[in-house]
């Protein structure tokens, strides 16, 4: 089924190297990450070395190389963020799903990453969870929000 | 505005959003319909207002009824109080912290009424998703006068005129950047608007192009028209899906419309523009870095000495590289002419600066003031000072490339020469304020762990020594300084400044600078006394 993903979004880009950034993003946003596999169709596809693709691929912030959890969260740490306490936000949240910055759970429900800047920086601190933003966090909020979840799965948000 | 009694603006900024703004313009709009009061009252979404911390917000016109902190349970209220005999809705009026009094009108807010709005003029007021909201307020009026009336060298000498610097952070004047890339020989050449607005702490671009995504077309349009390019790019960063959403569907619209194609206005003008949204490096703020991303490469500067990317950019063709609110202050430049910009500002800086005032001040938002404005004016009059009873430390500004300077010159007028002299940049807008709960040490590890994160790694200088001064940092915020770092963070900053290849380098110790500078002591309770005098750091456990 990938194959046949990857097919379809190559088939809506001509080919041409300057071109690699919008089809990996456009990979990314269709299978959630970057595997090895699509990676090296891609170097085929605009003819460039294999290692072309991953130093791009790792150079931007954007890509992922593994599997993302189902929810995205991520913290902002920009400025604003940072002086109205994003680093007890984001403690907080570490400690609640048990993972790390950078991280993602075993059973794929969470993955946990950090943020340059948002751009809500008049709501700071603020946390993102998959495409909606939080704004005015705390390390209570952010408890009650994770718990919440994790009681009642999907629906309870 | 269409003949309807009442217009209801339903701000769906990035902040309001996120607060449920885009349901309760659905349910206004579903509601009115089935009232049948979609007779007289028009339901309108709009970009940023700017006060995002009061959000979600919803103003009704002609009135000017500011509504802040909107839930979808006051609606049927709102609904209910447009009708004839309604009142307004008391409780939902922005109140005055100080006071605490309510006030009614957006225009009688000290936030709204001691800025002066030239580029955000209409964020607010237009639906960013319809073109003809924004012909409505003469709009593509100056495009048509630039390609019927003016010639390509009379449009860059009126820029040229006005005296308008780039609004990126550099500073560096807008007339000569585009007579400089018109000069530069070759038939093929690029107009590129930079929006990889990095900077953590601002986000005024974002805010422009989410609210007025046509106005920074315009200006582009109209630049392309002044260098001879046929081809642009909006640069702008994917972690801003809003802002790319609205500008793909105004590019659409002006197609359709004939400003954006060939013969644009049926004339031997061509123009298109693609939007290229950057993966997420700071670095790519760097022209030629920003250059390298669009082609398909890693966002690494380059090597000096190049030429500069005005003559060879883009595929090694001639490129104008311009921030949003530099293109956006396009358009009213060419409409109102040079003279008009040029009564704001100070002798050396034309016109607004726009800030993203945020941080620990009572008034959070998008502010726009003329150039010169003090600190003073921009964190007491409209930031309504520090919240509580916290003394204001110092002020940040200019993002991972600025400085925090102290709350003894707040005073000082800002423009992009008086904040250079201070050891700080104005940068693309980011106004970060401290208190006195802000432990500065803490600030500059913050930064400089931000600058190293961020270097593109391909010059030592900057790979390896911001991440030592961030180790440096790191280590006296823990309580383990020791004497002779702040020789070291000296030594180490004029280095970096000198050998990196680029601007993030060059500038990346500004942040410790101006911190030692204006903040020695805190450095050395830290030190020598094993102390965070704001007791932010976690010293020995403690």
């Amino acid at each position: 089924m990938e194959d046949e993903l990857l097919e379809d979004i190559l088939a809506t880009f001509k080919g041409e190297r300057n071109e690699l950034v919008p089809i990996l993003q456009e990979v990314q946003e269709n299978l959630g990450y970057l595997p090895e596999k699509a990676m090296l169709e891609i170097a085929k596809f605009i003819c460039v070395p294999e290692s072309h693709v991953y130093s791009v691929a790792s150079f931007y912030a954007q890509f992922r190389t593994l599997p993302l959890g189902r929810k995205r969260v991520a913290v902002c740490r920009g400025t604003a963020c940072h002086i109205r306490g994003a680093p007890q936000v984001l403690n907080t949240i570490e400690k609640t799903i048990g993972l790390r910055e950078s991280e993602t759970s075993e059973d794929l429900e969470y993955t946990l990453e950090t943020v340059a800047c948002i751009g809500c920086c008049a709501l700071a601190p603020c946390i993102r969870i998959n495409k909606e933003v939080s704004g005015e966090m705390t390390s209570e909020k952010a408890r009650g929000l994770f718990h919440v979840k994790e009681e009642g799965g999907e629906g309870a948000e | 505005m269409p003949n309807k009694r009442h217009t209801v603006l339903v701000c769906e900024g990035t902040g309001c959003v996120s607060g449920g703004s885009e349901q309760a313009f659905s349910l206004l709009r579903d509601e009115l319909g089935r009232s049948g009061h979609d007779e007289d009252i028009l339901v309108k979404r709009t970009g940023c207002h700017g006060f995002c911390q009061q959000g979600p917000l919803i103003v009704i016109e002609p009135e000017g009824i500011f509504y802040t902190k909107v839930k979808t349970d006051d609606l049927p209220e709102i609904i209910q109080s447009l009708s004839p005999g309604g009142k307004p809705l008391k409780r939902l009026f922005y109140r005055d912290p100080a006071s605490d009094k309510p006030i009614r009108y957006y225009r009688e807010i000290p936030f709204y009424s001691k800025q002066e709005r030239t580029i955000l003029k209409y964020c607010g007021s237009i639906d960013p998703e319809e073109l003809t909201d924004y012909l409505g307020i003469g709009g593509y009026e100056a495009l048509r006068k630039a390609i019927s009336d003016m010639s390509p060298e009379r449009v860059i000498s009126e820029v040229k005129n006005s005296g308008l610097r780039g609004l990126g952070g550099a500073g560096f004047p807008t007339g000569r950047k585009w007579e400089s890339c018109r000069n530069a020989p070759g038939t093929i050449k690029y107009v590129i608007c930079n929006a990889d607005e990095g900077d953590p702490g601002a986000f005024q671009d974002r805010s422009v192009m989410e609210g007025n995504p046509h106005s920074v077309i315009e200006g582009m349009i109209i630049a392309a028209y002044a260098v001879g390019a046929e081809k642009g790019f909006i640069y702008v960063r994917a972690e801003y899906p809003l802002a790319v959403n609205r500008l793909k569907i105004a590019v659409e619209q002006a197609r359709q419309e004939g400003f954006l194609g060939n013969h644009i206005l049926d004339s031997d003008f061509s123009f298109d523009l693609d939007i290229f949204q950057g993966a997420g490096a700071f670095v790519c703020g760097e022209s030629t870095a920003l250059v390298r991303s669009i082609e398909g490469k890693r966002g690494i500067p380059k090597v000096m000495p190049r030429s500069r990317t005005t003559e060879e950019g883009l595929w090694n063709k001639p490129t104008l590289l311009n921030n949003v609110k530099t293109f956006a202050n396009i358009p009213l430049i060419i409409t109102n002419g040079a003279g008009w910009f040029t009564q704001r500002g100070t002798e050396k800086s034309k016109g607004t600066a726009v800030f993203s005032l945020t941080g620990k001040v009572v008034n959070c938002g998008l502010i726009e003031v003329p150039m010169g404005a003090t600190l003073r004016k921009i964190i007491y009059d409209i930031g309504g000072g520090v919240p509580g009873d916290r003394a204001l430390k110092a002020v940040q500004t200019g993002g991972p490339s600025g400085g925090c300077l102290p709350a003894d010159m707040i005073d000082m007028p800002v423009d992009f020469d008086s904040l250079t002299k201070a050891g700080s940049i104005m940068g693309s807008g980011g106004l970060v304020v401290m208190d006195e709960d802000t432990c500065m040490v803490d600030v500059a590890r913050y930064f400089l762990d931000f600058n190293q994160r961020e270097s593109c790694g391909q010059c030592i200088p900057c790979r390896l020594g911001t991440r030592q001064m961030f180790e440096i940092l790191n280590d006296i915020t823990k309580g383990n300084g020791r004497p002779g770092d702040i020789d070291l963070l000296f030594e180490l900053s004029e280095s970096i400044k000198k050998s990196s290849i680029c601007g993030l380098g060059k500038t990346a110790s500004n942040p410790v600078l101006t911190t030692l500078r204006y903040f020695r002591s805190e450095y050395d309770a830290h030190i020598h006394e094993k102390r965070c005098p704001a007791g932010v750091c976690n010293i020995n456990g403690s």
